[in-house]
């Protein structure tokens, strides 16, 4: 079974250097320590560096300078207990449900039989029991992502990385996957490390939320989520809830990310599209 | 159409040697299978000689063009000024060179037949989704399984496509190759009808080189209904 590994993050920076030759910065140095088997969620701007920052943790790219430890190992290419959930689903279209969640037990070469029923199982838990034999293409867009978490998982991740996983959902399959993520990594218990641009995604599923400014990306924030667990979709109507999230908001409004508009109404209009983009 | 040609050609009483009925073509294929079907074979094996020439040459170059930046630099624009070439003003120097036997033909079908073979090698290997690659790095991939568990299935369609093109293109050269210089196969059975004003059997040879493509291009769509999933979209 998969254990929570701890990251730590020692003053990682990555600049690119673009066609004219000059350098920019997508990664201000930046330090962070995860704990063992911690959901942490990194909220920003879209272009602040957040799929940057999971790219050098993930070990497919190099840093400019500083580095990452997975469990102590200094991260320098993919890490074997590491696995990443992108925003789209990835799913090889020429696969079946099942042979696309086995996808990673062939690439490391471990037992397909072996890791067939441990696919079977993942595929139930999140309710694709039936759908093992189906194809990509004859699956809806939430259930498609299910099957990339089933991927991920599979590799017993100790480090789960998420590059904004729900953000090619609709509203309702959003909502649906947010609770059973939860839940599925509650019954996992790795490390995960959680990147969205919604408010609300963030602090209902973390332990703590990372702000981060737009690019080069900071951490401005470093809030702890107490709320018990499992957590109920109606502590979004939880004052402490409202109190936690409009402190994430206020850095966005301070940094010009979200212009809050006359009124509270229009600053959640704003919100809404944002995360909808 | 066919109703149509059956019926002028009486009307306007034409006679077969200018123009056969369709009724008349028919009647000499049947009774001349065993000749059509002779010539048929050498001009089969010439077009499957060029073809497999065209595939083992066609994509290891498409994986060279696509995994060396070099080798791309230095040889599409060669590749581009091959294809340029109109292959039936390079048929009599292929004589010339290759001789009268098989080689000629068969080196006429590759010529005309690898280049788009190439080409859409080279725009399937590229049709990755990018993200797809770096989602198998992390997991652990080495270029070489990157290649076959990805890379090459998802160029599949487009390999096909390239191929079935090509199979068209072999028959063509094939012909090219016998109009110039042949003793057997249907472009010289044509050509020997043609000098003997045997109308109906210059059709009957059309026909069947038709036939010929038309076949081998339904075995290649048999082979690709096996071998690439077709993609579904919702």
């Amino acid at each position: 079974m998969s254990t929570g590994a701890a990251v730590r993050i020692e003053s990682l920076r990555k600049t690119y250097e673009t066609r004219t030759g000059d350098d920019v910065e997508a990664l201000a140095p930046l330090s962070l320590d995860v704990a063992p088997g911690e959901f942490v969620a990194i909220v920003g701007p879209s272009g602040c560096g957040k799929s940057t920052l999971l790219s050098l943790i993930a070990g497919l790219d190099a840093p400019t300078s500083g580095r990452v430890l997975v469990d102590g190992d200094e991260v320098r290419r993919p890490h074997p207990k590491v696995g990443i959930v992108f925003q789209n689903d990835l799913l090889l279209y020429w696969r079946s449900v099942l042979d696309n969640v086995l996808l990673p037990v062939e690439i490391k070469g471990w037992d397909r039989n072996a890791s067939r029923a441990h696919a079977e199982a993942l595929l139930g838990q999140v309710g694709l029991a039936d759908f093992a034999g189906r194809y990509p293409g004859e699956l809806s867009g939430g259930m498609r992502q299910r099957v990339a978490i089933c991927r991920a998982l599979i590799q017993e991740p100790d480090l789960l990385l998420m590059d904004e996983p729900f953000g090619a959902l609709d509203a309702l399959t959003r909502e649906q996957m947010i609770v059973d993520l939860q839940a599925m990594w509650r019954s996992v218990g790795n490390t995960v490390v959680f990147i969205t641009h919604s408010i609300d995604e963030a602090v209902f599923l973390a332990d703590r939320v990372l702000v981060m400014s737009p690019r080069p990306g900071r951490i401005e924030l470093d809030l702890p989520i107490a709320f018990e667990r499992p957590r109920q979709w109606t502590i979004h109507k939880d004052p402490e809830f409202q109190r936690l999230a409009g402190e994430i908001r206020a850095i966005f409004e301070a940094d010009g990310v979200l212009n809050g508009g006359p009124d509270r109404r229009a600053a959640s209009m704003s919100r809404t599209l944002d995360t909808r983009n | 159409m066919l109703i149509a040609w059956q019926l002028a050609v009486p009307i306007l009483g034409l006679s077969e040697f200018v123009l056969p009925t369709p009724a008349q073509i028919i009647a000499r294929m049947a009774k001349d299978w065993a000749l059509l079907l002779t010539h048929a074979r050498v001009t089969l094996l010439e077009v499957l000689g060029g073809f497999a020439c065209a595939v083992a040459a066609g994509i290891p170059t498409a994986l060279l063009i696509f995994y060396s930046r070099m080798f791309e630099r230095a040889v599409y624009p060669l590749l581009i000024a091959e294809q340029a070439i109109p292959k039936v003003a390079l048929a009599p120097l292929v004589v010339l060179y290759l001789g009268y036997g098989w080689a000629p033909k068969i080196f006429l079908a590759f010529l005309i037949a690898w280049f788009p073979i190439v080409v859409s090698t080279v725009v399937g290997l590229q049709a990755l989704d990018p993200a797809m690659v770096r989602l198998v790095r992390a997991m652990g991939a080495n270029p070489w399984q990157t290649f076959i568990k990805i890379r090459l299935p998802a160029a599949l369609p487009n390999v096909f496509g390239g191929l079935k093109l090509a199979i068209g293109l072999s028959v063509i050269g094939a012909v090219i190759g016998e109009y110039v210089a042949a003793e057997r196969g249907l472009g010289y059975l044509q050509l020997q009808a043609n000098s003997q004003f045997d109308t109906t059997l210059n059709f009957a040879s059309v026909i069947t080189i038709s036939a010929l493509g038309v076949g081998l291009f339904f075995v290649l769509r048999l082979i690709e209904n096996v071998v690439v999933f077709r993609r579904e979209t919702k």
